[in-house]
């Protein structure tokens, strides 16, 4: 199971707010309490501010001086990638590459001269995938190129593509069956989401949200982006692995909660 | 209560079907078509945008509405003569070229037609001179750019660039978009969500 810490997103107004004035001090105790509560890699985004390439390098430098985990670099913009990466002390992520061939194109050679692992959402140029047949194309396109290109399958992270289930009640569904069916056809590597986009205009959206990990996981989702900071989310985390039997004699579970991390 | 009181009601509700049955009976009873829409059905809708505004109700609830007002227009719009289709305007809406989100730009255009806007989506990834062709096409008061990533964001300037020798006013959208960079890139409107689409719509044909 992989942790993401989300939270460092320039989309969150007291991030954005922190960028701006440099707020050091605030953005490095985001980062070690993330760690400290089991994020066991940080997503760092800087992709709202006007000088997203300055910003995303100043992120990475001040996260690595506090903490040990390998950082995330989200960003649909293969430039500020780049200078992320550039700046990784240890090999990192990227959040995310897609079949869209602008995006492969640029972000693939920055995969491999990094040796990061990889958000893998499945979209393609056209339109967003409809149906699940839809996503396991694309998933396949994704899978063997970046296979083809070096990348090993244990680095491939790939998101199924969750559409909100407010617009549609089918698309929670959708979003399981192609979790399982992901998993069923590419054992090795993993399948990872955000938390988020399932519950946008629903109310109550962590209900929502801890619901759809709980589900995930029992589909074969491995990695999560969310906020480690949510100990009911992490409490649920904990449980669902272990029913999902990924957790010998129960274990981490055990630990977890030893560590006062898991409360009901 | 008055027969398009009532087809408010079944609009807000979300009945399809009494709004279908009301709007069937509207027309037995003679009622002009168009005044079926303006004071029975787009009425409700107002109601529903308001309250989805107010955080009162949630995205499946203006579905089900939209839906409801849907089998009304369904009944009523084959009758309405070429004149009689005046609205409160024309719309064009589209996600900008490189970007394919299309949730968003969606409900915005769900919001609009239920305000009595004539919307025409013309789809995601639309290139600028896609607007430019859908403008001169359809001689729209407004047009709708939606992205949702930074990287196209962009795009809304190059359409807003391309679109400025025409008498069109431009309202932009989106997750990553703000009201600075809005007036940044030359827009007349920046709407924060689907609700406020409708406003914004409204104060730019007032103005």
């Amino acid at each position: 199971m992989l942790i993401v810490g989300e939270l460092i997103n320039s989309t969150r107004k007291a991030i954005s707010q922190a960028m701006e004035q440099k707020d050091k001090a605030y953005l490095q105790e985001l980062a070690r309490r993330q760690v400290e509560a089991g994020a066991h890699i940080l997503d760092i985004n800087a992709a709202t501010s006007s000088n997203e390439i300055e910003n995303i390098q100043w992120l990475a430098d001040i996260v690595q001086e506090v903490v040990d985990v390998p950082i995330c670099i989200d960003s649909p913009s293969a430039e500020a990638v780049a200078a992320g990466l550039a700046r990784c002390q240890r090999p990192g992520m990227v959040n995310s590459i897609s079949a869209e061939q602008e995006r492969w194109e640029q972000m693939l050679p920055l995969i491999q001269k990094y040796g990061a692992k990889v958000v893998a959402l499945c979209m393609q140029d056209g339109g967003m995938p409809e149906t699940v047949d839809d996503r396991l194309e694309v998933a396949e396109k994704l899978v063997s190129g970046l296979t083809r290109a070096g990348v090993a399958a244990d680095d491939i992270y790939l998101d199924p593509l969750i559409k909100p289930l407010g617009v549609d009640h089918n698309f929670g569904l959708q979003a399981l069956e192609t979790t399982r069916l992901l998993r069923e056809k590419y054992p090795q590597v993993h399948v990872i989401s955000g938390l988020s986009n399932i519950s946008f205009g629903l109310p109550e959206r962590r209900v929502i949200n801890r619901a759809f990990l709980v589900m995930s996981v029992a589909m074969g989702m491995d990695a999560f982006i969310l906020d480690p900071l949510d100990q009911a989310m992490m409490s649920l985390l904990a449980a669902s692995r272990a029913l999902a039997g990924q957790d010998e004699y129960c274990m981490d579970y055990i630990t977890a909660v030893r560590a006062g991390l898991v409360k009901a | 209560m008055s027969l398009f009181q009532e087809m408010s009601e079944a609009v807000i509700s979300g009945s399809a079907k009494k709004v279908k049955e009301l709007s069937e009976q509207a027309l037995a009873q003679g009622n002009d078509p168009q005044n079926i829409i303006n004071d029975g059905l787009i009425p409700g809708m107002n109601i529903v945008g308001a309250r989805f505004k107010a955080n009162e109700i949630y995205v499946p609830e203006v579905l089900i509405s939209a839906r409801a007002m849907h089998a009304g227009l369904n009944v009523v719009k084959p009758l309405l003569s070429a004149a009689d289709t005046t609205n409160k305007g024309t719309v064009v809406v589209g996600t900008v070229k490189g970007d394919l989100h299309d949730i968003g730009k969606n409900l915005v255009c769900m919001m609009l037609e239920g305000a009595g806007y004539k919307v025409i989506d013309i789809g995601i990834d639309v290139a600028p001179e896609q607007f430019v062709k859908a403008v001169e096409e359809n001689k729209p008061q407004i047009v709708g750019l939606s992205a949702l990533l930074t990287t196209t964001m962009i795009n809304m300037r190059n359409t807003i660039d391309l679109l400025k020798s025409y008498p069109v006013k431009v309202m932009v959208g989106g997750a990553p978009v703000t009201e600075k960079y809005a007036q940044e890139i030359g827009a007349h409107a920046y709407a924060a969500d689907a609700a406020s689409a409708v406003d914004r719509a409204n104060e730019l044909v007032a103005s």
